[in-house]
């Protein structure tokens, strides 16, 4: 199989990380339960992964690195626990599900407006609606930094000083840029940032989390045990604790842990530098070839990404060939980002996404481009 | 049961402040280690930095230098 749906999520992963997860699966007890040997060893393990994190995210302080079970969960404590009602949010067209039902939820049931930067044909933003849409009681904005649709990359050191300006929170989604894209919370001014551990982490699928800035006040979304304050009627106030009831995902993290340390060592600068020569050999492979329409700009810094429909054909239709005839696994339909669709004008067909990891080879990229070429005759 | 000794005893509001302190302590060469809290003084966290008393400066040293939020310092028999 020649898998180009690392958006979706890794499918190599470094070996030390399958060992680290094999080894905590055989070793670690549960975090913050007890003090034996088990119990310490897992609370270790996650406090490294807490510092490993705030390190490569910028996060001033590593209680502050709370962890899910993915980007979506992250983004559902940000957005479900920052808001009151009365307050307003600005959001943008790039968005991804995990955002959008969230931000409509909070909307329909929490009585906080959303108002969205839109984007043009070619998916990007149009930066100066932040400050068109902007009222006295808005609080916060929250945003991709890339989309998982097109691969656009969103300015936000840009956004970050306007919300700094203004006083708003910047919610930032990572999910499509952690690991591959320079993140630094405070140099770009984020200041909840969540991101997902299976993508360009390269840590085992069920990790993730949000990295929020000391002062930032969330309230938590889900409680329960959290093996301290038992007697307390209440969730604990202080970070982590606060947002991480229930058991943690020990196993895991000792995964995406070891992940770090790999990528430490590998640099994202090389990662992404061989990703993006990778996605532009195979954007000028097809962008000529008749009944290929691709979206996007790809004229700047952008994430790996190349979406692109043949002709009329369905979007299924062509990644099932794709797979079937040739091996090549692609990912079509919405791809969760419908407001995205609906700037590109893709909104009832979807799309034929094609991600690029840096694992792929020039070769498999060439076939890709040559079963397209024959699927388009 | 073991003979109850004199420990100096440092209490955190979470666990990762505790596994903090002892990142630091091992770092810093204060001597000590993460025991279960006595219910007579816990103060929140399930866990505590217990230390020979004569430690202490050493311990709260530790302490400052890293930056831990402990939520309180007792002696107490355990």
């Amino acid at each position: 199989m020649i898998y180009l749906d690392s958006a979706a999520t890794a499918l190599w992963r470094p070996p030390q990380v399958v060992q680290a997860a094999a080894e905590a699966m055989c070793a670690l007890g549960s975090a913050s339960r007890g003090v034996h040997g088990g119990s310490l060893a897992a609370n270790r393990t996650v406090y490294a992964a807490r510092e490993k994190l705030a390190a490569f995210f910028g996060c001033p302080r590593p209680d502050h690195v709370i962890f899910t079970c993915n980007a979506t969960e992250a983004l559902n404590i940000a957005i479900s626990g920052l808001f009151r009602p009365g307050d307003h949010v600005i959001s943008t067209d790039l968005e991804h599900n995990s955002v959008l039902r969230p931000l409509y939820r909070l909307e329909r049931e929490g009585g906080v407006p959303v108002d969205f930067v839109p984007a043009d044909r070619l998916g990007r933003l149009d930066y100066g609606a932040f400050a068109r849409l902007l009222r006295p009681e808005t609080r916060a904005i929250v945003c991709t930094h890339a989309s998982n649709l097109t691969g656009e990359l969103v300015d936000i050191p840009r956004i970050g000083q306007f919300a700094r300006d203004r006083g708003l929170l910047l919610v930032v989604d990572a999910a499509q840029t952690a690991g591959v894209f320079p993140l630094h919370m405070e140099k770009m001014g984020i200041d909840v940032l969540c991101f997902t551990g299976h993508k360009g982490l390269m840590g085992p699928q069920g990790t993730g989390g949000l990295c929020v800035r000391p002062g930032v006040e969330i309230r938590p979304w889900k409680v329960g045990g959290t093996g301290i304050q038992t007697y307390s009627p209440t969730q604990p106030e202080a970070y982590p604790t606060r947002l991480e009831a229930g058991t943690l995902n020990g196993h895991g993290i000792a995964g995406l842990s070891a992940a770090l340390d790999f990528l430490a060592e590998k640099g994202i600068d090389s990662i992404r530098t061989r990703e993006r020569a990778l996605m532009e050999r195979f954007y000028l492979g097809v962008r000529d070839l008749p009944e290929v329409e691709i979206y996007g700009d790809f004229s700047r810094e952008r994430a790996a990404i190349v979406s692109l429909n043949l002709g009329e054909e369905d979007a299924g239709a062509v990644a099932d060939a794709l797979y079937q005839d040739y091996g090549i696994a692609v990912r079509a339909g919405g791809h969760c980002a419908p407001r995205m669709h609906r700037a590109l004008g893709t909104g009832e067909r979807g799309a034929v996404r094609f991600s690029f990891s840096w694992v792929n080879t020039p070769e498999e990229v060439d076939a890709a481009i040559r079963a397209l070429e024959e699927l388009s005759r | 049961m073991r003979a109850k000794k004199t420990r100096l005893i440092a209490v955190f509001h979470t666990t990762a402040a505790a596994m903090a302190m002892e990142r630091a302590c091992a770092r810093l060469g204060a001597p000590g280690r993460l025991i279960p809290a006595p219910r007579s003084i816990t103060a929140g966290c399930g866990m505590c930095w217990a230390a020979p008393p004569e430690d202490g400066e050493a311990v709260r040293d530790a302490a400052r230098q890293a930056g831990v939020e402990v939520a309180g310092w007792h002696v107490a028999e355990i």
